[in-house]
């Protein structure tokens, strides 16, 4: 999987909340129209500014607080292909996982707003085109990309009615 | 080497010899969801194409969120869940039946030793008898509801031994408030988090089920604790379901251990808009408060509203000030009435409302207004989080949110006491 688009930045500890607020999740199940409101409360314009392919580079403990899967969807629906952040609240991370986001663990200090981004998944690199620098990003355990290769859990248990990982 | 409560729970349900670090797939006790997170599970159940659920006894989904309805759209999400129930024979609990958290350790659905997922990040809630319970989404409860399984990456463990005895007027939430503020809100990230000691042992049930609740906010999977006497004499009188506790190995390997005595604790409060902002009471004593909280399924259980009710009786709430009461189920609300507590709170001027979530996530029950002071017994006050991202919400203990709404300002509840 080969990821390129630019950077939209934010801080630490952004929570499920900021995401996709609750007040708009409960809603609907519509993720295009959830997809609008994304990251609302820490930039009212954020969804504007998307360009298909884009990335969010966040600081440390991104996605922490609620199990809501509308915030993978959200992120996904509003045209981002992959979260980078120093690190990830854990039941986000496995929704981002099971719902096909790739999330990237690096040093999002050497990345700032507007750069250029491209993503080597199986290689484990993360090249910053603006800066020609190259990042060491955490590699993902087998079952992760498995999963994340498939598709997203759903098209893994469509294929195999269960977990498989062998 | 010997094993942490997770990695023993862990490789029980494996069939593997799980540690640390370890990818694991695990048979699953039970498998919960609510309305928030159950309507896309049921959406993920039929694109997966699944017909039927691994074990209609083992499953329950709760309409607790947003309950009783207020919004069309919701209703929709809600008759979707009721229709999936039926179809496939799982326990529903419908709106009044009260919050998903204290339904399934009162209705005997978990027990010592279980391993149990949960749509919905308090499930960590059950640690506290010994059952390693952590919350996913709505996808992972797709798969848990078909096959009985989900994967699990072994967590480390976090051990946190809290001797000495909690001085009167401080109450298991000032604790856990406390260790997240020491911690912080990242503190035991990817991590289960162990509770052990003296202070532990001191605390009923309820008291501790307060604590592993509010695990997940310092990042932790689960909050586990042992199950001593005081658990196994709870769990028998509320399940006939067979169990078996799990204590650690002496020589268990943890990544970290935190020692603290908590013999001089305050009243603790969390500040706006981080659950580990937090301080002792009196560094924001006299803050306005327009409107308090007692509830949620961090302290809405019998213990709380008893603790609120003696210092609401006879008085009357703040006039610039509103209280809103859910009791944490039908059930605690049943007793709540038999004992005389909802009387006290209604006299008081509070508002109380249907067992369930109350107004804790911001879909009803009282949303604030701009710029409005709210002190909640809730475990979160992130911006936004009741639904008015201009208000600010304060956690805390039931003694200091009732403190607190008879003076219309953050009280030390000790002055009550
Ligand atoms: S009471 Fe609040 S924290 Fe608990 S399950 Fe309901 S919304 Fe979540």
């Amino acid at each position: 999987m080969d990821l390129r688009g630019r950077a939209h930045k934010f801080g630490d500890d952004v929570n499920t909340d900021y995401i996709i607020s609750g007040r708009y999740k409960f809603k609907t199940l519509d993720m295009k129209e959830l997809a609008k409101h994304v990251m609302e409360d820490l930039d009212p314009d954020f969804y504007s500014k998307i360009t298909p392919g884009d990335f969010i580079v966040a600081g440390k403990n991104f996605g922490c607080g609620s199990s809501r899967e509308q915030a993978p969807l959200a992120i996904i629906n509003a045209g981002i292909s992959a979260v980078v952040a120093k690190s990830f609240a854990r039941i986000f991370y496995r929704n981002c996982i099971n719902t096909g986001l790739p999330v990237i663990e690096c040093d999002t200090d050497q990345i700032n707003p507007g750069d250029e981004l491209s993503i080597d998944l199986e290689k484990g690199v993360l090249y910053n085109l603006t800066k020609g620098i190259e990042l060491k990003i955490t590699p993902l355990p087998k079952v992760m990309l498995k999963i994340l290769s498939d598709g997203g859990l759903v098209e893994h248990f469509k294929k195999y009615g269960t977990f498989k990982f062998d | 080497m010997g094993k942490t409560i997770a990695e023993k729970i862990l490789s029980v349900k494996s069939g593997q010899d799980a540690k640390a670090n370890d990818i694991v797939v695990a048979d699953l006790d039970f498998v919960m969801g609510q309305d928030g997170t159950s309507p896309l599970a049921i959406k993920a159940f039929r694109e997966m194409l699944a017909k039927k659920v691994f074990n209609p006894e083992k499953i329950a989904m709760v309409i607790d969120h947003s309950a009783p309805s207020p919004l069309q759209g919701v209703s929709e999400l809600h008759h979707q869940m009721r229709e999936f129930a039926r179809e496939q024979g799982i326990h529903l609990y419908d709106i009044g039946d009260g919050v998903c958290h204290q339904l399934l350790p009162e209705q005997g659905h978990v027990a010592p030793g279980d391993l149990v997922i949960g749509a919905d990040s308090h499930t960590c809630t059950y640690g506290a008898i010994n059952v390693f319970s952590t919350g996913v989404g709505s996808t992972d409860l797709a798969a848990g509801l078909i096959s009985g399984k989900l994967w699990f990456k072994v967590p480390e463990t976090f051990k946190f031994v809290l001797n000495g005895k909690l001085p009167h007027g401080v109450f298991s939430k000032d604790l856990i408030l406390y260790l997240i503020g020491d911690v912080t809100a990242d503190g035991a990230t990817y991590m289960a988090a162990e509770y052990t000691g003296e202070a532990i042992r001191d605390l009923s049930v309820e008291a501790r089920f307060t604590i592993s609740n509010m695990a997940i906010e310092m990042g932790a999977k689960c909050g586990l604790m042992e199950a001593d006497d005081k658990v196994i004499e709870w769990v028998k009188q509320h399940t006939d379901k067979p169990f078996e506790p799990v204590k650690a190995d002496p020589d268990a390997v943890y990544a970290k251990v935190k020692e603290y005595d908590v013999s001089n604790l305050e009243p603790q409060v969390a500040r706006p808009h981080t659950v580990d902002n937090v301080c002792p009471v009196r560094e924001v004593a006299g803050t306005s408060i327009q409107q308090g909280v007692i509830g949620t399924c961090t302290n809405g259980r019998m213990e709380d509203l008893r603790i609120a009710a003696k210092i609401l009786k006879g008085r009357k709430i703040d006039k610039n000030t509103r209280l809103v009461v859910a009791p944490a189920s039908r059930q605690v609300m049943l007793q709540a009435i038999k004992e005389g507590i909802l009387e006290i709170f209604v006299e008081a001027g509070a508002a109380v409302v249907t067992p369930g979530c109350g107004p804790c996530v911001g879909t009803h029950n009282g949303v604030p207004s701009d710029g409005e002071n709210v002190i909640s017994t809730a475990n979160r006050n992130f911006k936004g989080r009741m639904g008015n991202n201009k208000a600010f919400i304060y956690l805390a203990s039931p003694a200091t949110v009732a403190a607190s709404v008879l003076t219309g300002k953050i009280t030390d509840p000790r002055e009550f006491l």
